[in-house]
């Protein structure tokens, strides 16, 4: 113990109020830095989350290797016709588990921490969380296509690398969105983990991460003609097979042809969506 | 500085039968006080300091800080706010210097500003031997220590404490008693809940004893306990008496001037429980036991305590009310309730 320091007189009224957006930018960053240091002290999930999408392009790729040629549309091999269902799948994966922390921050009364703090947006723990699985998401994709690369599926090009990434922010926002709603909505971290076992799966084999459409059902291509999935997954295979424009269809869903804009198009009033329903629930504090 | 009126708040009510929480709770709590808010589990002080720190909505009733709404300006609030909450909130990951450097991050402090309070900080909790291990490996009261820090990083006017020392070892205790005090010297406003008589006895310039949701006794310990007047004598006459030597001291003992009150306790081998208008009485009972040749194996006399205070108001002690009480809260709910 020490003798009493001048430094515990009560601060003075505090005269003007720094710029929102220079407190939103400070909070966010000190939240997103938290993650990263847990990161970097707790690496596990990071090794797994780059190792599992290389196993599933080594081994998924491998399955079809013998299929017949021309079997998909552009006559494209499976391993290059996967490669871009992997890429989104992983960012998926990664968003869709961005809650989990949330929920533990809620579980421990961290989170607490937060609200009582005078946060200038409490956006700014969706900004931390998205900015860190977005980082996340952008080491996964590398790793995916150096390898996809190696394996001989190519490679997309200057412009196709900057569709890749703004399709993966999109739809990472907006699934982090979405996570970050259930943590608050549900009661605990076993239906948040439940929620996400049962979301999983299923969105993947329901989208064209796997198969085009034309292999599927009527029904099921309707389904994954809808699924979200699938509108960041086209664009992605489009910048994948070299020149393209974004005004180029590339998808054809039994309600019509879709360009590479209008799809992301879509995954962005998914994301603003997402975020709008969203606020409120971080907000309902005193309502 | 802070002003609760007639607060209310219900828990639950779809599955299991609606706890109410707090029943129209007012307090007032002057600036510059150090102020104690005592009542038993399960009483409402945790629901009263959250709602007071703008975690919780009342369902009816007004809170203000320093004259700003809380319910209206909540961000103006939380600034003028440092609540350190009763689960000890802290990130097992990170060390406490960058937990403290989080905190002030989310309270917009400048860089220069963040060093030297957390170096402040540091030395004035004693936390500079362990600030930069993992606080995973931090002990029960190195946590509350580090709570504390983060809570007063931001210098906040009011500062709000749940439950402070509930099982911390006597060296962390006594090092936020003393930072407490001195907070309230240097004027800051402290309001720290209790279900430890005494701690509310040492600490607290005034207190409110909080019962069922609502205050049954306001003021200073010394006016409190000074209302009740006289003082509690117990009075053996041997180890072990008998229910007719007991009644017969009884008798003697009510026939003496300034004796208001005897009360025979039979669970502590028939000793006599008594209420003297003074401490001159207890010489006088001396001399009349002498005189009727009885022998005197123990007389203890003491001031009446805040426990006395909780007995008159309520008729029953504080830890008889944390037993009764206890069956009847819905901790899932509560719980439920504190996971914002």
């Amino acid at each position: 113990m020490t003798s009493a320091s001048p430094s515990l007189t009560p601060m003075p009224a505090a005269s003007g109020e720094p710029s929102a957006l220079a407190e939103i930018t400070q909070e966010t960053l000190a939240l997103t830095r938290r993650l990263f240091v847990q990161l970097a002290r707790r690496p596990s999930t990071l090794v797994a989350g780059v190792l599992q999408p290389l196993i599933w392009l080594v081994l998924f790729g491998a399955l079809f290797a013998n299929a017949p040629e021309g079997l998909l549309p552009g006559g494209i091999s499976y391993g290059r016709f996967l490669g871009a269902g992997v890429i989104v799948f992983t960012a998926f994966s990664a968003a869709l588990n961005a809650g989990l922390p949330v929920m533990f921050d809620r579980e421990f009364g961290f989170l607490n921490r937060l609200l009582v703090a005078p946060l200038r947006s409490r956006s700014s723990i969706v900004f931390a969380s998205v900015l860190y699985i977005t980082s996340l998401s952008l080491v996964q994709s590398l790793a995916i296509m150096g390898t996809a690369a190696l394996l001989g599926y190519g490679w997309p090009g200057g412009a196709g690398l900057l569709l890749v990434l703004v399709t993966l922010l999109l739809l990472v926002f907006a699934v982090t969105a979405l996570s970050l709603g259930l943590a608050f909505a549900l009661p605990g971290h076993i239906e948040l983990i439940a929620v996400i076992f049962v979301a999983n799966l299923p969105l993947l084999f329901a989208s064209t991460a796997l198969a085009p459409i034309s292999f599927m059902p009527p029904w099921l291509g309707w389904l994954a003609a809808l699924n979200p999935l699938t509108f960041a997954i086209e664009p992605i295979r489009a910048a994948y097979a070299g020149s393209f424009h974004l005004t180029d269809v590339v998808l054809v869903a039994p309600y019509g042809s879709l360009t590479a804009l209008t799809c992301l198009a879509i995954l962005a009033g998914l994301a603003a969506g997402l975020f709008l329903l969203i606020r409120p629930m971080l907000d309902r504090k005193l309502t | 500085m802070i002003e609760l009126e007639h607060l209310s708040k219900r828990f639950g009510g779809r599955k299991v039968a609606p706890v109410q929480a707090l029943d129209d709770l007012s307090l007032s709590v002057p600036a510059g006080s150090l102020y104690g808010l005592l009542g038993p589990n399960g009483a409402g002080k945790t629901t009263a300091l959250r709602i007071l720190c703008t975690l919780l909505a009342p369902d009816a009733g007004q809170v203000r800080v320093a004259g700003v709404d809380a319910l209206a300006e909540p961000r103006a609030v939380r600034r003028l706010l440092g609540y350190v909450a009763q689960e000890v909130a802290i990130d097992k990951i990170l060390t406490g210097r960058e937990l403290l450097h989080l905190q002030a991050a989310l309270h917009h402090m400048g860089a220069v500003d963040r060093l030297e309070r957390t170096a402040e900080l540091i030395e004035l909790l004693a936390m500079g031997d362990w600030i930069d291990r993992r606080c995973g490996s931090y002990s029960g009261g190195m946590r509350r220590r580090l709570d504390l820090a983060a809570g007063l990083l931001h210098r906040p006017r009011v500062l709000v404490l749940d439950e402070p020392t509930v099982g911390l070892d006597i060296e962390s205790r006594a090092t936020i008693w003393q930072v407490l005090r001195q907070l309230r010297d240097q004027g800051t406003t402290v309001l720290l809940s209790s279900h430890y008589l005494e701690e509310v006895d040492a600490l607290a310039d005034r207190l409110a004893i909080i019962d069922g949701g609502r205050v049954i006794a306001e003021g200073t310990p010394a006016a409190l306990k000074g209302a009740l007047g006289g003082d509690r004598v117990t009075l053996r006459v041997r180890e072990f008496s008998d229910e007719q030597e007991a009644s017969r001291v009884r008798d003697l003992l009510q026939a003496c001037r300034g004796v208001r009150q005897v009360v025979v306790n039979r669970a502590q081998g028939y000793s006599l429980n008594l209420v003297v208008e003074d401490s001159g009485v207890v010489e006088t009972l001396r001399q009349q036991l002498a005189e009727a040749q009885l022998p005197v194996f123990a007389l203890a006399q003491s001031r009446p305590s805040l426990d006395d205070v909780y007995l008159q108001a309520t008729g029953r002690t504080l830890s008889d009310a944390e037993l009764s009480v206890a069956g009847r809260r819905d901790l899932k709910e509560e719980r439920k309730q504190s996971m914002r």
